[in-house]
């Protein structure tokens, strides 16, 4: 007779409403003492590896600058999506819908070069809007009227976006005196969204993103479209019978998520590279939805989520250079989070269940429920 | 525990100022590298000359490795710029914006662009390599030891430096075999060793049997391993990864370079250029002659040797364009402003280049 080490996860009857709420800074906490307990064995202070990696990319002006940069494009698209996710549409693709963005944007600038004035910006910011939207509203239309799978067609929307990005900065928007180098013209002056102050390169994207976080939060919680948007995404029948009706939801939820991608995508074009390139996001999109979930879909959450995501990549830049370690330790960083904040959630909506019956049971039966 | 915070901030300008003037008065060379420097070719060889200009001055570096291009990148050199360094070399041609943008801010800090053309204020340089030389020697020993008559060539963006290193290799090819082709896959990445690999299964089930690439990985020198066919190592030699097929390799040597623009820097003697560098002072180096018949590897050396003593250059005509039309006349030679733009192929490359 073998003793069975089985495993098992088990509901809980409750949850604690206080563990729910601090799970991620619970995890933010664990994070740190495996991180350090790396830097230890690779044979760094602990304590300085962490201050550099953390703390001291909040010291510098710059350096705030800079967690702004990356950060507001996280947020913006992340704010979109916990509308998609809520409501149970699975956008994959503000990748893609960033991506067309910024193309859109950027096409004023390239096709009526000599047109400066100060209205060129705000045409910009539309242009990109637009852009995400009309990307976003692809994968809408086909769920609504096909009934495809919208993690399919976002995500494959994201891969078409990015070659004609590719094309499009090697033919039509290229530089014609860039020697044949894949790439726009340089933005000029009134082309660029500016800084918003004096000290840093930190440009008005980050104030979209606060502006659009708090009409988010807004329309969650005090609206009756964030109502239904909630409704259809918990309980979808009843919702129907309250009236709502899901197609709408879906086209209004893509639309959101689609404008915001495509916003971020713009402000990043015209804000912090200042040209249209060949590749122009490090992924944001897809990073954008482990902030969204890291934020518990809740827009306050997701600003928090946001700076944190950014920071880890800060600080992985700081200590490659300060401590001379590798390159991927920003990734073992956010794998960490990923981990701790997934582990802490589901140990707090269940228990581990070690087995302690023996080998007489019969595979497929309970034991008891200890 | 304050002065302990304060030394660890120290990354910035605060410790410079504070340890006074002999600190300041030491160089600090800084590199940016677009892929991971164990990718064995471009990033790799970058990091080589990073380690001679430390093992020959006596400097101190530092380096940020897999850098985007894009706005990641002017954090990285902006980051470097406010460490302290006193010359920033940033080393792929994305980085050429960021450079500029970020040399306006720091007028006091050097920098060196790699494979750029812009330099906007006082304090930028840019450098590249006549890699384009190596390829010519690599069509010749191509096209004398290939059985198929055909090569595979894996490129990665189609920028001139890439097309110019494509026509280079096939006159080299022509100038033993005129019917010789070329076949091109571009898979739009610098370091993508899946896509890599992909394309080299490719090109051989298309009947080429002996394989070049243009991009940074290893990962077609370990399919020629595989499949036995012969290839060239790309940036670095490669011979640990095919060893039975690696014919030779175009080596980037940057350590003559780094080493002259850090001691100009040491000297106080740096000044602004651009230059294009190649096999006469030994920044373009053909790795050995291996796997090859013997006089295959003869008339490789002689043909080095004649681009070493700048006695040949390889765009010089009769050259034709793809679409038949002429480019240069016999014993012409190609014009630098032609050979910065290439973009179009000459005759024999059996590819659409991407417009």
């Amino acid at each position: 007779m073998q003793p069975d080490f089985s495993i098992r996860l088990e509901k809980r009857a409750t949850t604690s409403t206080f563990f729910a709420y601090f799970s991620p800074f619970i995890a933010l906490i664990m994070m740190l003492i495996a991180g350090g307990m790396l830097f230890f064995l690779m044979g760094h202070n602990p304590f300085k590896a962490l201050y550099v990696y953390f703390i001291e990319p909040l010291t510098d002006t710059w350096t705030l600058h800079e967690l702004a940069i990356k950060s507001s494009p996280l947020i913006l698209i992340a704010t979109g999506l916990c509308l998609c996710f809520r409501s149970g549409n699975w956008n994959i693709g503000a990748e893609g819908q960033f991506i067309m963005g910024g193309i859109a944007g950027a096409s004023i600038p390239v096709f009526f070069p000599e047109f400066t004035s100060f209205w060129i910006l705000p045409l910009m910011l539309i242009s990109g809007v637009l852009g995400g939207m009309v990307w976003a509203l692809i994968p809408a239309i086909l769920k609504n009227r096909f009934g495809t799978n919208e993690i399919l067609t976002s995500l494959m929307l994201v891969y078409i976006a990015g070659h004609f990005l590719d094309w499009i900065v090697r033919g039509p928007f290229r530089n014609p005196e860039g020697f044949n180098f894949p790439g726009s013209i340089s933005f000029s002056q009134w082309q660029v969204l500016p800084e918003v102050f004096s000290s840093g390169r930190m440009h008005y994207g980050m104030i979209f993103a606060i502006i659009g976080v708090i009409v988010v939060w807004f329309l969650l919680s005090k609206t009756m479209k964030g109502f239904e948007i909630l409704v259809i995404g918990q309980a979808p029948r009843a919702g129907q019978f309250a009236g709502f009706s899901p197609q709408k939801t879906t086209l209004f939820v893509f639309l959101v998520s689609g404008a915001f991608a495509g916003l971020a995508g713009i402000a990043e074009v015209s804000g912090a590279i200042q040209q249209l390139r060949p590749s122009i996001s490090p992924g944001y999109g897809f990073t954008a939805i482990i902030v969204a979930f890291l934020g518990r879909l809740n827009p306050l959450g997701i600003f928090a989520a946001g700076i944190v995501l950014a920071l880890s990549y800060l600080g992985g830049e700081a200590v490659q250079i300060s401590l001379n370690v590798t390159d991927k330790i920003a990734n073992v960083f956010q794998g960490l989070l990923l981990f701790f904040v997934l582990g802490c959630d589901t140990l707090i909506h269940h228990r581990i269940r070690f087995g302690h019956s023996w080998g007489f049971i019969k595979q497929g039966v309970q034991h008891g429920t200890g | 525990m304050k002065k302990l915070l304060a030394s660890i901030a120290g990354l910035g300008l605060g410790l410079l100022a504070s340890t006074g003037v002999s600190f300041a008065a030491d160089t600090k060379a800084c590199f940016v590298y677009v892929g991971p420097i164990g990718d064995f070719g471009w990033s790799y060889q970058h990091d080589q000359g990073r380690l001679a200009v430390e093992k020959e001055l006596g400097v101190e570096t530092a380096f940020q490795e897999s850098v985007p291009e894009g706005a990641d990148a002017e954090r990285a050199i902006e980051r470097f710029a406010r460490s302290g360094c006193n010359i920033i070399f940033t080393t792929s041609f994305g980085y050429m914006e960021p450079t500029n943008k970020v040399a306006k801010k720091f007028p006091d800090v050097k920098f060196e662009h790699a494979t750029g053309f812009k330099r906007e204020s006082e304090n930028v340089s840019t450098y590249s390599g006549k890699f384009y030389q190596g390829r010519y020697v690599q069509g010749k020993i191509a096209a004398m030891e290939s059985k198929s008559g055909v090569a595979g060539y894996i490129a990665s963006f189609p920028i001139p430096e890439v097309v110019r290193g494509i026509n280079s290799f096939i006159l080299g090819a022509q100038s033993v075999n005129p019917d010789f082709k070329l076949k091109v896959v571009w898979v739009n990445s610098w370091f993508d060793p899946g896509k890599e690999a992909d394309a080299a299964n490719t090109l051989v089930a298309q009947g080429a049997d002996i394989l070049t690439q243009h991009t940074d990985s290893t990962a077609a020198m370990q399919v020629a391993q595989e499949k036995g066919v012969k290839a060239f190592g790309q940036a670095s030699d490669m011979i640990n990864f095919g060893k039975d097929v690696q014919l030779t390799a175009i080596i980037d040597d940057w350590s003559p370079y780094y080493i002259e623009r850090v001691k100009a820097i040491k000297d106080g003697t740096w000044k602004q250029h651009d230059v294009w560098l190649g096999m006469d002072k030994g920044d373009v180096v053909m790795a050995p002659y291996t796997n090859m018949k013997p006089e295959t590897a003869k008339a490789a050396a002689e043909i080095e040797a004649k681009i070493k003593s700048n006695e040949f250059e390889p765009f010089t005509g009769p050259i034709t364009k793809q679409d038949g039309t002429e480019w240069l006349k016999d014993g012409q030679k190609a014009d630098i402003g032609t050979l910065l733009g290439m973009n179009f192929y000459v005759k024999g490359v059996d590819d659409q280049l991407p417009q």
